[in-house]
């Protein structure tokens, strides 16, 4: 395998882009549900960013932590977890993740690592460093990557989590998935610094900006922070990127961005990006991909299935879960 | 064996003998290493633990709590220390809409074991930023506990309650019960969460009181023997959950209640016990209408006679029982 997928296995590579797919395929069915009324609420689509939730997370291992944020089903299912109980979450349902007590927000799979998403833009960020005093005071073989937006990156708990991680040299990769806008905010506007990596420089850590729609390039450059957190070299701040293809949440006009603009970037997409690098590597035949396509088309299909038909939560449950 | 220790004594031996026993507990905050902590509640905890238990950090309140928070997610049992308890603005996020509400929104599949430590209260002459009484905003967050100690030996016991807990516990210490002597049991026990205690026993009235002021309540008792009139002392100890039960069994025999608190009186944790009061088989046995008595409703001011009479004192608390006692049925 030569270097320009990064040392990834054919298989791994399989592998990335069937997660890739799934989460296109995920959301776009969400959204769908959402406007038949089978869901209700908000929900954060991530359409266009896959590459950056699978690239990070096929740097991880299984025991390895991640953070999410509102913008988490790439994360989710990137981390491992199963599309029926991310759905049965999304439905509200009593077998979904967080017991249809979470929803879209607060999806988490802590026997992957996901210790959640999060209502809160850079929510996550705080806990991430106690995460990693945790993984380094219990000399465990483990790290933490915290994923947050560009939004995140102008709260002040970034601060605050970023300085205390670096003095403490604690295994997290803060990980800023920048798909250009706080809900209408351009990063043009809420930052004078070029690239948010830059800020990394304030913190005395490492500071790297990839292109996010390339996953393996986001793989190869979280990889690298990885293996530092593992082997005591402590916090990295990576940023990658992206953009998002649909608006900020089911309320959003777009009127903050232009039509041509988010056509640029479709453009770009990762999922064909990288289905289309493996094809021309002969990684994937043409018929393979679409084995692919069926399957992960049959796995939504059966995710939705089981949400429907899984029980709503047992009103007289409704007071457990406050306290341990 | 018991012996006389001070409040802040007791809550370092507690804070010692829970280190010594988990190597889970650590204590993380601005100050607690070297320096001991701004009232050297943990002086010499750290020769004796090391730096890396004894975490000094930057003035970084939402990271300290931060820290609490992920750290306790995923295996460790925190201490936390916020210097002064108006600082726990700066922490609000992380317990509230983090600490309190992940293992509910995560449908129970994690709990969140810390004990964030916490000075509050007037009278040290540190106005309106470093003397404010918050508690009751943590006993309205479904997920938190609150605890606070009003004796040495309750601080001590209760803390290592807090420290077994499995859920976030806010621990509001108060600054001028740190030198207050009492005599405290020796080794490891806990006092339970959510048992309120009767401090004092007395038939005529019952005064409800909490942290420092359950120490003024207990001398307004003494002067209202004088008096005639015995006044019961109930401590609820754990403001959230409440162990109701002794208060309303209080009241039930005394058939008057006085409510003492230091917070301001709008939307203070006395207005919590007048409702459950209200609500309770107490009701019908009351005499007099339930009385509160709290802090003003005003910031804590500067001047020392001002921030004086922004509290309740002993004289406050002897004459709203006596007046209380006195009022016709």
């Amino acid at each position: 395998m030569n270097d320009a997928f990064a040392g990834l296995s054919a298989e791994k590579l399989q592998e990335m882009l069937h997660q890739m797919l799934l989460i296109r395929s995920f959301e776009e069915s969400a959204e769908q549900l959402y406007f038949q009324g089978m869901i209700h609420g908000t929900m954060h689509l991530s359409i266009g960013q896959e590459g950056s939730a699978v690239g990070a997370c096929a740097a991880l291992r299984a025991e390895d932590y991640i953070l999410s944020t509102h913008r988490g089903h790439g994360h989710c299912i990137a981390k491992g977890a199963r599309a029926g109980q991310m759905m049965a979450e999304f439905f509200g349902k009593e077998t979904g993740y967080c017991r249809g007590r979470g929803g879209s927000m607060h999806m988490a799979d802590v026997d992957t690592g996901n210790l959640g998403a999060n209502g809160i833009v850079a929510g996550g960020v705080p806990m991430a460093a106690g995460v990693g005093l945790s993984i380094q005071m219990q000399q465990q073989d483990r790290v933490a990557l915290v994923f947050f937006g560009d939004g995140a990156a102008n709260e002040g708990a970034f601060h605050e989590s970023l300085n205390l991680a670096a003095i403490w040299n604690l295994p997290v990769i803060y990980f800023c998935e920048n798909n250009q806008y706080a809900m209408s905010m351009s990063i043009f506007k809420a930052s004078k610094v070029e690239n948010l990596s830059e800020r990394a420089a304030a913190y005395g850590i490492p500071g790297v900006t990839v292109d996010g729609n390339d996953a393996i390039e986001v793989y190869r450059v979280t990889r690298e922070a990885v293996e530092r957190a593992r082997n005591g070299g402590g916090p990295t701040l990576v940023e990658a990127k992206t953009y998002r293809w649909k608006g900020h949440s089911k309320s959003d006009k777009q009127r903050y961005r232009t039509k041509e603009e988010v056509k640029e970037w479709q453009e770009r997409d990762p999922v064909a990006r990288l289905a289309q690098r493996l094809l021309e590597a002969g990684l994937l035949d043409e018929e393979a991909l679409a084995r692919v396509q069926v399957e992960v088309e049959e796995e939504i299909a059966a995710a939705i299935e089981f949400a429907k038909e899984s029980p709503e939560p047992d009103p007289a449950t409704i007071l457990e879960g406050v306290y341990a | 064996m018991s012996r006389e220790l001070t409040y802040a004594e007791a809550i370092r031996e507690a804070i010692d003998l829970a280190m010594a026993r988990d190597p889970r507990v650590f204590l993380v905050g601005e100050d607690v290493g070297v320096y001991g902590g701004a009232f050297g509640v943990t002086d010499g905890l750290i020769q004796k633990y090391g730096a890396e238990r004894v975490r000094d950090t930057p003035i970084s309140e939402a990271a300290i709590a931060g820290v609490a928070t992920g750290a306790a997610l995923t295996g460790m049992r925190p201490i936390a220390e916020i210097q002064f308890m108006d600082f726990i603005t700066l922490s609000m996020e992380q317990l509230v809409l983090q600490a309190a509400k992940l293992r509910f929104m995560l449908g129970g599949k994690v709990s969140v074991p810390f004990v964030l430590r916490t000075p509050a209260g007037a009278g040290t002459g540190a106005a309106a930023q470093h003397s404010e009484s918050l508690e009751n905003w943590f006993v309205h967050v479904p997920g938190l506990k609150v605890v606070m100690p009003s004796t040495p030996a309750d601080a001590k016991g209760l803390l290592l309650a807090s420290i077994e807990d499995p859920n976030p516990v806010i621990f509001v210490e108060h600054k001028l019960l740190y030198r207050t002597k009492g005599a405290v049991p020796e080794g490891y026990y806990t006092t339970p969460l959510a048992c309120s205690e009767v401090k004092r026993a007395g038939r005529d009235v019952t005064i409800i009181a909490t942290s420092l002021m359950v120490a003024r309540a207990l001398e307004a008792a003494g002067q209202l023997a004088t008096e005639g009139i015995e006044a019961e002392v109930v401590d609820p100890r754990t403001l959230k959950p409440l162990d109701a039960e002794p208060l309303i069994a209080s009241v039930v025999k005394t058939g008057r209640v006085l409510i003492v608190h230091e917070a301001c009186k709008t939307g203070g944790f006395g207005g919590e016990v007048a409702a459950v009061l209200a609500e309770s088989a107490a009701f019908d046995y009351l005499d007099a209408p339930i009385r509160r008595l709290a802090g003003l409703d005003i910031p804590v001011p500067y001047n020392r006679d001002l921030e004086r009479r922004m509290v309740p004192q002993v004289e406050d608390i002897v004459d709203a029982a006596r007046r209380l006692v006195r009022e016709a049925r």
